[in-house]
């Protein structure tokens, strides 16, 4: 079986974003990028799936700041091949364009499973997994915690809220979009990723042709105004203890 | 040709139908108001008709067969392809959620219709304004000038104002062939049960991935014990497996509303402030000044949570104890 998993850098949300001078983007110039979350546990499904049914696996990213180490993680911790998409870095890109030229390389590939993470919080206009699935012809199933190879097709666990799951089986050819794996991601140590750097080798593949149709465009981008934002506590921690305290006890609560 | 209606794809699970769905109604209603067409429900489903009874919309397009009595993607897509193509509506609104998601990008490559997702409200002309970055940023979009589907997240409308109290009419819609399905359902597994139900606790310590480990929750542990609370988390913490899922709060977790909501170390995501934002008063400890969850709180404090908590636990027992 052929299984791929597919990445994306997305900006840490930790740092503060800066919206850029057009006011319709950020401001890349000290975006610090990291993997989509989602996407760690997609990789961790793919290697769970590798080692119970001796899948194939490749891993592919556009390229970008830290896609080598993403790339280079995943094979530290199992992925058998690793593709680098290069596009021209002044293309406009929308996850339709990205969607429709990622589908003509995974095609080649003939894969049996693709995972994705389920979103990405930096864009606007749907996710590449459902996306990749309609212009390949395969079916989509999101929000999923969980995959299991069972007689040619996958069940997977699906989803919905209050931790309530269906489980579907799908057939393959498919693609899924990944919410969690089954078990948290693994973790490499920085030797073995070292190790991984001096043996494995990244394919670069150019990325085809860009057709943006279909995409939404921004207008306008702000940071949120809140009517209601919160009262803001200052002090020494003595000090907002106290005033905490105060406020539980105006709430009735103590 | 495309007209002005709104269409409303409503959400549903096991015989009940989802808050979103209201929502999205007043929010299709706002929209509409914009661009002068009706408000349209649109029910898939098995002997689900009386689903539409409450709704505030125009009418409903209602389509049954049995292949749509629970989602799977295959059938609801399938469907909805031929409706939407046949009649051209201004703009159809999905959730943001396990169901709308896996409908409207495939949709949205099937039909070659533009797609904006993450929709929270639209502004008085018409414009989608969506929350992006973790709800750091907001974008507003034109809305495009052929059909549009959009994703739609909380937080702009209320379920109440999408209730009618009354049946709108119902317009049955031939459901295509649903044969050959590539996506069935199997079996629904039930939350593992026995544990606290967060959603009925008046007090609630909610501990995000600022926490950093699975030893240091019990500094929370120890705070809610003192607060006569329980303790509950986000995502990451119970993706990590330091917490289990049934203490999970959020779009994929449990919707609470406790009398006091106090978040350590939480950012605020819209897919966490989905299932806690309507709490009486939440509290938020964060060092990030500008962490999406003071947007939500009533009180807020950038003091770090491991020199806050215990502190104020040590406080807590001493004021209980005179
Ligand atoms: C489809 C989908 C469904 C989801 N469902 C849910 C859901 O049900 N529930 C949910 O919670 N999330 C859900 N998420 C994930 C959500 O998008 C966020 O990723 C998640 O809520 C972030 O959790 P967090 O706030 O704990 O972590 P982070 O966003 O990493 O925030 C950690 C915060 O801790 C603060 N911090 C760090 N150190 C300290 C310190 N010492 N003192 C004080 N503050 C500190 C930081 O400033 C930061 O703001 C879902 C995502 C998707 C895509
Ligand atoms: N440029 C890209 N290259 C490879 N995979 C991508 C890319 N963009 C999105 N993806 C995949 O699609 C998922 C959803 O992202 P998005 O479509 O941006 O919401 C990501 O988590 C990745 O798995």
């Amino acid at each position: 079986m052929n299984v791929v998993a597919l990445f994306k850098l997305v900006p840490d949300l930790v740092e503060e974003l800066e919206i850029d001078q057009s006011g319709t983007a950020l401001n890349t110039d000290f975006l610090r990028l990291i993997i989509n979350e989602l996407d760690d546990h997609a990789i961790e499904q793919a290697i769970l799936l590798k080692e119970r049914s001796g899948a194939r696996m490749t891993v592919i990213g556009s390229d970008a700041e830290g896609a080598d180490d993403v790339l280079y993680t995943a094979v530290a911790k199992g992925a058998d091949q690793l593709i680098k998409l290069m596009g021209d870095p002044n293309a406009v890109i929308n996850n339709h364009a990205m969607a429709r030229a990622t589908a003509i390389v995974l095609k080649e590939l003939q894969p049996d499973l693709i995972l994705t993470g389920v979103q990405a919080h930096n864009d606007l206009d749907g996710s590449i997994g459902p996306l990749v699935a309609e212009y390949l012809g395969m079916p989509y199933v999101g929000y999923v915690s969980g995959v299991n190879v069972q007689n040619g097709r996958i069940v997977v666990r699906k989803e919905y809220p209050g931790g309530l799951i269906a489980e579907m089986e799908v057939d393959l050819p498919a693609v899924v979009g990944i919410q969690s794996a089954e078990q948290p991601p693994r973790y490499v140590t920085v030797n073995k990723v070292r190790q991984a750097m001096k043996t494995a080798a990244i394919e670069e593949r150019p990325l085809p042709a860009l057709d943006v149709s279909g995409g939404a465009a921004i207008r306008r981008m702000f940071k949120p105004e809140s009517a209601t934002r919160a009262k803001m506590i200052e002090g020494s921690t003595e000090e907002v203890t106290a005033r905490l305290l105060d406020i539980f006890k105006e709430i009735g609560a103590l | 040709m495309m007209n002005q209606d709104i269409y409303v794809v409503i959400e549903h699970l096991r015989g009940k139908t989802a808050d979103i769905s209201y929502l999205m109604l007043a929010g299709a209603r706002a929209l509409a108001q914009a661009t002068g067409g009706e408000v349209i429900a649109v029910l898939l489903g098995h002997n689900a008709q009386s689903l539409a009874n409450n709704m505030a919309a125009d009418k409903v397009l209602y389509v049954e067969h049995p292949a749509l009595a629970e989602f799977t993607s295959d059938a609801y897509q399938r469907t909805l392809a031929g409706l939407i193509a046949g009649k051209e509506p201004r703009a159809v609104l999905f959730a943001s959620s396990s169901i709308g998601t896996d409908a409207a990008s495939v949709l949205s490559a099937r039909l070659k219709l533009p797609l904006i997702s993450s929709c929270q409200s639209f502004s008085a002309d018409g414009r989608p304004i969506c929350q992006i970055c973790g709800g750091k940023i907001m974008a507003e979009s034109d809305l495009p000038d052929t059909t549009t589907l959009l994703t739609m997240t909380p937080g702009g409308y209320k379920p109440e104002e999408g209730q009618s109290g009354k049946a709108p009419d119902v317009i049955k819609v031939e459901a295509p062939s649903l044969d050959n399905l590539r996506v069935t359902l199997k079996q629904y597994i039930e939350p593992e049960a026995g544990d606290v139900d967060i959603s009925k606790e008046p007090i609630i310590v909610s501990v995000g991935r600022g926490i950093q480990n699975q030893d240091n929750i019990e500094i929370a542990e120890e705070l809610a014990r003192a607060l006569g609370g329980v303790v509950a988390a986000s995502r990451p913490v119970v993706d990590q497996g330091w917490m289990s899922t049934s203490r999970l709060v959020g779009k994929s977790g449990k919707k609470v509303k406790p009398k006091i909501y106090l978040a350590l170390g939480i950012s605020g995501a819209p897919e966490h402030v989905e299932g806690m934002g309507e709490s009486e008063v939440i509290i938020a400890i964060n060092t990030d000044t500008n962490a999406p969850i003071f947007n939500v709180a009533k009180y807020g404090t950038t003091v770090d949570l491991f020199d806050l908590v215990p502190a104020l636990t040590e406080k807590l027992r001493e004021v209980k104890k005179v």
